[in-house]
């Protein structure tokens, strides 16, 4: 297989598989989790505004008081390489093309020179917390193979992307093969490790300020 | 009762709902409940990290719940819970969890950890693998009909003692009154103040109330334990108690575990709801100070400051009320940093303070209080929750910090102006 036949399998046959597996995946796990249901809550309940499920959605990303001082990379860190994440894919025009191309929905992109400081400033902000797992007592104590896979998988795409754009080390074609490739094992394993906590923080949230609203409790 | 593992596995596979699994799924392994947790805090040791503490949990559900987890569980590439593994986290549990609820409103993913170790104290309970101290203190409730062994004559000399001493009478099993109070047995043995308080208080503000003779103990080991079953059973006794007296509204005493049990657990626990209110006696007393139904005159001049019972606020929702309740008779009161809503816990609650060989723990994990108070330097500490006084007053002895603890309710009793001359409805 040449470079040519590679890029074309990754953007055919290749894409189809792993888009498939992620969107069967996320339905399936989606299923899993919450047909498990759960009881009514037979209390009276206290209303309290602010005190709601949609309310603890919004509320819980921004840090409670006094947590940015006791973790500053997790939550700057997290911050940055989730928006970092967000504008380089949503708002590269490339990227935006494709999208089109499968769903027909199209919005302006950003200028690639933006993109491509995007894309540094992401990679660094994932260092660093990459850095904050092995360093701190804690994250390293709770880390598991899961969680420097899912660093890898994560991380890859957006190397690789740059790398294309850049020319740099490889070829433009087999980059960015290699980077359509690494999104490709990205969407497959997402539905299947921590990363799919890109669906359930809703519902978690949501639950909480649920649970905890029903007693009149704001969390 | 009988516990084995078997019978724990399969009370964890009952108590897995969508909310758990929507928890487990969303963990990033981030740490930052580590940060809310006084007993990682304190001892800087990360094994206390509250998800941590859910691990067996977490690996039962994924083998039960999870088309990947079984696929593991079916070729052996997952490790199965053990009875073993299970008494490791008993400390971790029980010793070093007091359902605070801190870890619930920091998790940046939205986990509600705490509702999850209570779930998971039902599987260790069945398993055999709760404290000894707990189980005491559960079998003295189901038995004898209170934690600490205190039987219905006791409540009776503590009710004549006040009637002599007040010249109030302590209505018994008064049909039709409208408040039920029920007690816990702390202070039935070592604050009869409260008794006094709730008589000056109901007196004064021309309520009708009652004890109850077959419901007086508010407290639920049943719940701290993680045993259901039994959690029923005494809530049970307390909705029987107000059903046959006819009561509107029964009130918690000043303890945060009997408020959660009864106001949030209960009417979960019997699988209906109450036909009856629940408050706290601190939710009742804004409600008489709103209405102007509690007059007081003078105040303390001392520094005052308060210890929020976490039941009571974070997990309750009362918040501003012993506020209010503090600023009509104290003159000089002064917040501790983080009081209120994300107030640090006294150590003691969920049960941790009848585990016997936690106490060394506890102690270590009280270095938080003492940080607080620390800081403001109060001449004495008010709070309304007495396992909490007891936990404070045994952590303050501790670190020979010459500090009183008291009872809102009875300090605001204190400046009840003189009964024989106010006259009640």
């Amino acid at each position: 297989m040449n470079d040519m036949q590679f890029l074309t399998w990754v953007r055919g046959a290749g894409l189809d598989i792993a888009v498939s597996i992620f969107l069967l995946g996320v339905l399936w796990r989606l299923i899993e989790i919450y047909s498990l249901g759960r009881k009514k809550d037979l209390a009276a309940p206290r209303q309290v505004s602010g005190a709601s499920g949609w309310h603890t959605i919004f509320r819980r990303s921004v840090p409670p008081e006094g947590m940015m001082k006791k973790s500053p990379v997790s939550y700057i860190g997290g911050y940055t390489f989730h928006i970092g994440l967000a504008i380089v894919v949503f708002l590269f025009a490339p990227h935006i093309l494709l999208i089109k191309n499968l769903t027909g929905l199209s919005w302006p992109g950003l200028p690639s020179q933006f993109i491509d400081l995007a894309a540094v400033v992401t990679m660094a902000a994932m260092v660093i917390v990459l850095a904050d797992r092995i360093n701190k007592p804690v994250k390293r104590y709770l880390s598991t193979f899961g969680d420097w896979f899912t660093w890898t998988l994560t991380f890859l795409p957006v190397l690789t992307g740059w790398m294309a754009v850049q020319h740099l080390l490889l070829p433009y074609t087999t980059m960015l093969a290699l980077h359509i490739l690494s999104v490709e094992l990205l969407l497959v394993f997402l539905p299947f490790t921590k990363l799919f906590h890109a669906f359930t923080v809703f519902g978690s949230r949501w639950y909480n300020g649920t649970v905890n609203g029903h007693k009149g409790v704001a969390v | 009762m009988s516990a084995s593992l078997e019978k724990g596995v399969r009370v964890l596979k009952e108590v897995i709902d969508a909310p758990i699994a929507s928890y487990f799924n969303s963990c990033v392994h981030c740490g930052l409940c580590a940060e809310a947790c006084l007993f990682y805090t304190e001892t800087g040791d990360p094994k206390y990290t509250p998800i941590h503490k859910l691990e067996p949990l977490r690996r039962l559900y994924e083998q039960e719940y999870t088309l990947v987890g079984r696929l593991a569980k079916l070729v052996g590439l997952s490790k199965p819970v053990t009875d073993d593994e299970l008494e490791e986290w008993k400390e971790l549990v029980y010793n070093s969890c007091t359902l605070c609820g801190r870890c619930s409103v920091v998790c940046p993913v939205g986990n509600d950890i705490v509702y999850m170790v209570r779930k998971f104290r039902e599987g260790m309970s069945a398993s055999g693998h709760a404290p000894e101290g707990i189980i005491g203190a559960v079998n003295r409730t189901v038995t004898i009909g209170s934690p600490m062994g205190v039987k219905l004559p006791a409540v009776k000399a503590q009710m004549k003692h006040v009637e002599e001493d007040y010249g109030l009478p302590i209505p018994l099993d008064a049909e039709g009154a409208e408040y039920m109070v029920m007690l816990s047995s702390m202070e039935i043995i070592n604050f009869p103040e409260y008794l006094a308080a709730i008589a000056k208080i109901m007196h004064q503000a021309g309520k009708t109330w009652t004890l109850c003779s077959t419901a007086f103990e508010a407290t639920n080991a049943g719940m701290q334990i993680g045993n259901s079953d039994l959690a029923r059973v005494l809530v049970t006794r307390i909705v029987d108690g107000a059903e046959k007296l006819k009561v509107k509204t029964v009130i918690s005493p000043e303890c945060g575990h009997a408020y959660t049990a009864l106001r949030w657990e209960g009417a979960n626990l019997i699988g209906r709801p109450f036909t009856f209110k629940v408050q706290h006696i601190i939710e009742v007393l804004g409600e008489f100070q709103e209405q102007g139904l509690l007059k007081t005159e003078g105040f303390e001049t001392d520094r005052l400051t308060f210890h929020d019972p976490c039941q009571l606020a974070r997990r309750g929702g009362v918040i501003k009320q012993q506020r209010n309740l503090m600023n009509m008779v104290a003159k000089n009161f002064v917040e501790m940093p983080d009081a209120g809503f994300m107030n640090w816990c006294c150590g003691g609650g969920g049960g941790a303070s009848a585990i016997e060989e936690g106490e060394e723990l506890r102690l270590e994990a009280f270095k938080k209080k003492k940080s607080q108070l620390d800081t403001v330097k109060p001449d004495r500490l008010v709070t309304a929750c007495a396992n909490c006084r007891i936990v404070l007053e045994e952590g303050l002895e501790h670190y020979q910090m010459d500090i009183p603890v008291v009872g809102l309710t009875e300090m605001i009793a204190e400046h009840i102006p003189d009964q024989t001359t106010e006259k009640g409805a």
